[in-house]
């Protein structure tokens, strides 16, 4: 059985279409990421699974639990972290930790072992306001709370936005970790560098899935030859390159610009040589291999 | 049981913690009852009268000096000219004028009649009226006295004269801070109960936290309960503290059942905490929620009874109102603590409230929706 599976789920609001027809299925124990940029209905489909919000047609099913009918019981079994920080900042670290715990009819020192690793890191502030607290380590109590109850599945919405390069790289080790206990994670992410950290990424934009496959998978998937650019001012190389004649695509990539051609035959010293004519120095064109990130630009642009 | 004990005592962690939530407790109650008791009376006092006397007779003195010797009045002008006496009027600085015509006392004493002029300023008819009421009272005195001057003891006695003596019930000193206390207290009530749940239910929608809730297997009567109780319990102390108040400072009497107060008050408050819920519900800021719970306040205060009579309302106000919870309470709080009535006396309004209870109650549980 999925832990979670979504049938043909549509959802409008007054002014927009923010799911279309949106079907998948995540098996147990399995770290499924959502990527897709702001807007795109990550966090629509994600307070749809958790029960917030229903459907208009469709039907999902957590555990084999309704999301409409059995909607009790799977608040009992998921955890859900939301995109905005959303615990009470006037109280402490622990109280929110209790509060949690109590609601969910659990106490903390239960369910101690699953949060262990993450809630030390924040123990010696646990006199501390909510409120008060760095974007990290909010982030960590969140997650901290959404785990006292010991979920099955666990719901992040965006849980790395706003959030520093360390830090992020923390949170996926976390997940690792929690994944390998055998909890079910879906989550949320506007950041493509962290696709590749799932098991299954999904790509959703306007309210519609793209692809879904492992990142692997995704990558063999590429199709066009692709060649990464650099040189001194790679904002003038940007545009000059976009006019390149018989160019499907220019991304900045980091310090290097990344190109695709439709056409086969173009060579590496033709780029050179049209860099060189347009007055770029220090221009570096090597082949490169297509990443993850390179794959949903690829599909963004369909 | 066990999880809405915990919201609760949650609840009251959060209120206390509010830095600005002791105050109001504590600080509101009673600068609420010293400057609304003291300050909102009908008494009449001070009323600036402009003497225009033209007759410049014993007559006229001895009126215009019994206008001085009451209370009620200050003679800030004398003048010959009515203009002048106008003009003040004009600037607010005079309520009434006086005038006294020449030839006052001539035609008192040939034709046995004497015209006088009231000039009134009636901006605030309310004023007006009882200015007027004052005036008259002042020369049917003069009048009697001129009779006692003027007939011999036998004429007296053919005159037939009906004597009204008064006994105010209930207030014998009718003191008007003794009908105010129990109003400004039910007042207090219901800001506490309307303003205060329901901006601490929006609250929630407009930080996100609700959203954290709602995926929790918190019941929704539960998290409704929890949210309610502390400040159905904090609006009961504050009764408790307000009445407290008045006896210590305004020594208003206490004269029924005090838990009868307290059993409507909790009551009553069932129906403003379940208005205050229908308000979050409706709204999503705590500015939205401010401004309806403001309309529904303004509305029902000024109906209330508090400062006006409902009786010399119109009959069609006088249905609506009674849809006004506060109106109820009020008259409970002035029957019990002035008149010592007992259960009996009060029931009508008492299930009144009760039935208020119950529809507002299923009306806003009902309303409320834990999914969107």
């Amino acid at each position: 059985m999925s832990a979670i599976q979504v049938e043909h789920i549509s959802k409008n609001f007054a002014h927009a279409k923010a799911l279309d027809d949106i079907s998948f299925n995540v098996s147990k124990g399995e770290l499924f990421g959502f990527i897709g940029p702001d807007g795109a209905g990550k966090t629509t489909l994600f307070r749809i699974l958790t029960t917030l919000l229903l459907p208009d047609t469709g039907k999902a099913l957590v555990n084999g639990l309704d999301v409409v009918k059995d909607y009790r019981k799977i608040r009992q079994d998921i955890g859900y972290m939301p995109g905005k920080f959303s615990l009470y900042s006037d109280l402490s670290v622990e109280e929110n930790l209790n509060f949690y715990a109590t609601v969910f009819g659990t106490t903390v020192s239960e369910n101690y072992d699953l949060i262990r690793d993450i809630y030390a890191q924040i123990e010696p502030f646990k006199k501390r306001k909510a409120g008060k607290l760095s974007g990290g380590m909010k982030q960590k109590l969140a997650l901290s709370c959404a785990l006292i109850h010991k979920p099955s599945v666990l719901i992040l919405d965006e849980p790395t936005t706003g959030v520093d390069a360390v830090s992020r790289l923390e949170f996926w080790d976390m997940l690792k970790r929690l994944k390998n206990s055998g909890i079910t994670i879906l989550v949320a992410t506007p950041y493509m560098d962290e696709a590749g950290l799932c098991d299954q990424v999904a790509l959703i934009q306007d309210g519609k899935l793209m692809t879904i496959s492992s990142p692997s998978e995704v990558i063999k998937t590429y199709p066009w030859k692709l060649y990464s650019v650099k040189s001194d001012d790679i904002f003038r190389m940007l545009n000059d390159l976009r006019m390149f004649p018989g160019i499907h695509s220019v991304f900045a990539f980091g310090q290097a610009a990344h190109i695709s051609f439709k056409n086969e035959g173009i060579e590496e010293n033709a780029i050179h040589r049209y860099l060189e004519n347009k007055g770029h120095t220090g221009i570096l064109v090597s082949p490169a291999v297509a990443n993850i990130e390179d794959c949903f630009m690829e599909l963004m642009i369909k | 049981m066990r999880t809405l004990l915990f919201i609760i005592q949650k609840e009251f962690l959060q209120i206390f913690r509010n830095k600005g939530m002791l105050p109001i407790i504590f600080v509101v109650p009673i600068v609420q009852l010293l400057i609304l008791v003291n300050a909102a009376t009908f008494e009449m006092k001070n009323i600036n009268v402009s003497v225009v006397d033209l007759d410049l007779s014993t007559s006229s003195r001895k009126l215009i000096s019994k206008y001085e010797g009451s209370p009620f009045y200050r003679v800030v002008q004398t003048t010959f000219s009515f203009e002048e006496a106008r003009d003040l009027m004009q600037k607010g600085k005079v309520d009434v004028i006086i005038r006294i015509p020449s030839g006052f006392e001539r035609h008192l004493v040939k034709e046995n009649q004497g015209k006088v002029q009231f000039v009134i300023d009636a901006i605030n008819q309310s004023v007006a009226g009882l200015s007027s009421a004052y005036c008259s009272s002042i020369l049917i005195d003069f009048n009697r006295e001129l009779m006692q001057d003027w007939l011999s003891p036998g004429q007296m006695a053919g005159l037939k004269n009906i004597q009204t003596d008064y006994s105010y019930w209930y207030n014998p000193k009718l003191n008007y801070k003794t009908y105010m206390v129990p109003g400004i207290l039910v007042l207090l009530v219901t800001i506490i109960g309307l303003l205060l749940s329901g901006m601490n239910i929006v609250r929630e929608k407009e930080i996100g936290t609700i959203e954290q809730i709602n995926v929790t297997p918190i019941r929704k009567i539960q998290f409704i309960a929890g949210k309610l109780t502390p400040f159905w319990i904090i609006a009961l102390f504050e009764l408790a503290f307000g009445l407290a108040v008045g006896k210590l400072l305004f020594d208003i009497p206490l004269l029924g059942n005090l838990w009868l107060i307290f059993l409507s008050g909790g009551v009553y408050l069932f129906v403003i905490l379940s208005l205050g819920l229908l308000i979050s519900t409706i709204t999503s800021t705590q500015q939205q929620a401010m401004l309806v719970s403001f309309f529904f306040m303004v509305v029902f205060i000024l109906m209330s009874g508090l400062f006006t009579s409902i009786e010399s309302m119109p009959g069609w106000a006088q249905q609506i109102d009674r849809l006004n919870p506060l109106m109820y309470f009020i008259k409970i709080m002035r029957m019990v603590l002035l008149k010592g009535s007992t259960f009996a006396d009060i029931s009508p309004h008492f299930y009144s409230l009760v039935v208020y209870a119950i529809v507002m109650v299923s009306l806003a549980v009902g309303r409320y929706r834990k999914v969107a």
